[in-house]
């Protein structure tokens, strides 16, 4: 049934901007996009929103409802009360461009910083050959969508904008779990040490492993107990436990 | 002092959360139940009596091992420390015990959420001015969580053999008291929440990459995985568990109640 929704919605841009209050239509099954598309186009034509799939697998609607880091077109009306004030805002950690538009190419800059998959040396596309259960720790980390709620999320960089150069955020962390645990990636026999860039370079010492981006993850990938931890684990090898640097093999 | 929330460029709101739900309550109920362990861990400590229920065989766990020549007889394991009767026991290992869960890592998290705010929960602002998490000292040294882990396997083999000798009957046979099933639930839980360690989870396995080569390890990898998708709920039931058998123990042992025999 219909009923009208009350919504504050925070518009400005990067100079300044105030929470809006709305009242916007609401029907049965609709999420929180869909509001935000009705008040575009019945009271706020100007209204900035990013979206494109309106089914969780684009990771382009981002932001923060009531405060909590979530795909809009993944939060339903109607884990609501029809009386409450839902609020909308854009991604706190990343700068505003307008509305609920963020910038966020701060992840593409960690993106590109991480060295990309090395196949074994002589080893062309089409010959790789690998055993499911060897590849299916990283398989889990393909699912990411990019929404970058896990990076909005991670106090890290959410409360200290000074820790952006030296922290990479849990989402390109994973990434570089990702290569680090591929059977077939053969960085480290190009001469690369995945577990110690993602220490040095990446600064995963950051991560006090408080799980919020595992928390928020429309995906559900287990991020910190199957990425951040085991990474953490095998920088402890490389790097803080003397006896399995002693035995350090090469990597099997 | 509050970390600011409005940075350049960022959506500028004066709120510090926006969440509506109550975001404070698993801090607030993480640091009660810690405080009140570790409250309870510091008296029974230095209290250094009533942790030997001799008729019953029952060790408080807070005293297992039991290495000091101040041990009360009977209650002493393999060898003994010689310390002053004025040294409680328990110091010789508590360290090791009480490492492992000061660097197991959901406590890390458990904590640094509801003792230091770090965050105090998600999308919530830390009250901090600066950040540089496990990456100095002394947070740095969170990475021995491993050689702590190697005790702690220790500990669990000397608590069950605590729990076996905890079936003597009294007077001699086989026995099974109150006591006894709380031991043997307290030996089952803490070896669960030993070896559901991430640490564990690494050793045993996680480490390599071609699980097709080593399907041992692969097959205790997946095992220690189901235990460690359950590692917080191990982690509360086992200290929850270690503190009421040592509660009881100490009851006993000190003659409050009679042990309740189930048999014997």
């Amino acid at each position: 049934m219909a009923y009208q929704a009350h919504l504050q919605v925070w518009r400005g841009d990067a100079d300044s901007g105030e929470l809006r209050d709305y009242t916007v239509e609401a029907n049965e099954g609709e999420v929180v996009l869909d509001l935000l598309h009705r008040l575009q186009a019945t009271q706020c034509p100007d209204l900035a929103v990013r979206w494109n799939c309106k089914a969780g697998k684009c990771g382009s609607c981002s932001a923060e409802v009531n405060g909590r880091p979530r795909l809009t077109c993944m939060t339903r009306m109607s884990v609501f009360a029809e009386g409450e004030t839902i609020t909308v805002t854009p991604m706190r950690t990343f700068p505003v461009i307008k509305d609920l538009v963020c910038d966020v190419s701060y992840n593409y800059v960690k993106a590109r910083e991480v060295p990309s998959f090395t196949p074994p040396e002589g080893l062309e596309p089409g010959e790789y050959r690998m055993q499911q259960v060897d590849v299916q720790r990283s398989q889990e980390f393909r699912k990411c969508i990019e929404c970058f709620l896990c990076q909005d999320t991670c106090h890290v960089i959410r409360d200290h904008e000074e820790n952006k150069e030296s922290f990479s955020g849990p989402r390109f962390l994973m990434r570089v779990a990702e290569l680090e645990m591929h059977p077939l990636d053969s960085y480290e026999e190009a001469g690369g040490n995945r577990a110690e860039e993602a220490r040095g370079e990446h600064g995963l010492g950051m991560c006090n492993i408080t799980k919020c981006c595992t928390d928020v993850c429309p995906e559900h990938i287990q991020i910190t107990d199957n990425s951040l931890i085991p990474l953490k684990e095998r920088v402890a090898d490389q790097r803080y436990d003397p006896i399995t640097r002693f035995f350090r093999r090469k990597k099997d | 002092m509050s970390a600011p929330t409005t940075r350049a460029g960022r959506a500028r709101t004066s709120a510090r959360t926006l969440r509506t739900d109550r975001w404070w309550l698993p801090p607030l109920v993480t640091f009660v139940g810690l405080s009140l362990f570790v409250i309870y861990g510091l008296v029974r400590t230095f209290m250094n009596q009533w942790y030997w229920a001799p008729e019953y065989h029952y060790l408080a766990p807070f005293y297992s091992p039991c290495l000091s020549t101040s041990c009360v007889p009977g209650a002493s394991h393999l060898f003994d420390v010689p310390l002053p009767g004025w040294f409680p026991p328990p110091i010789i290992v508590l360290p090791f015990v009480l490492g492992f869960r000061l660097t197991c890592y959901y406590y890390r998290k458990a904590y640094y959420r509801s003792f230091w705010a770090s965050p105090p929960a998600c999308a919530v602002t830390e009250p901090h001015s600066r950040y540089t998490g496990e990456s100095r000292f002394p947070l740095i040294l969170q990475n021995a969580h491993r050689y702590f882990f190697y005790p702690a396997l220790l500990v669990a083999a000397v608590l069950t053999y605590d729990t076996v000798i905890a079936f003597h009957g009294v007077g001699g046979g086989v026995g099974v008291g109150l006591g006894t099933v709380l031991m043997l639930i307290n030996a089952v839980l803490l070896w669960a929440y030993t070896l559901s360690c991430h640490s564990c989870r690494h050793l045993v396995g996680g480490r390599i990459n071609h699980f097709s080569r080593h399907p041992v390890r692969y097959w205790m990898w997946t095992q220690v995985t189901k235990l460690n998708g359950r590692h917080m709920m191990l982690a509360w039931a086992s200290l929850i568990s270690v503190a009421v058998v040592d509660l009881y123990v100490m009851l006993v042992a000190g003659g409050v109640f009679p042990d309740l025999r189930l048999i014997n």
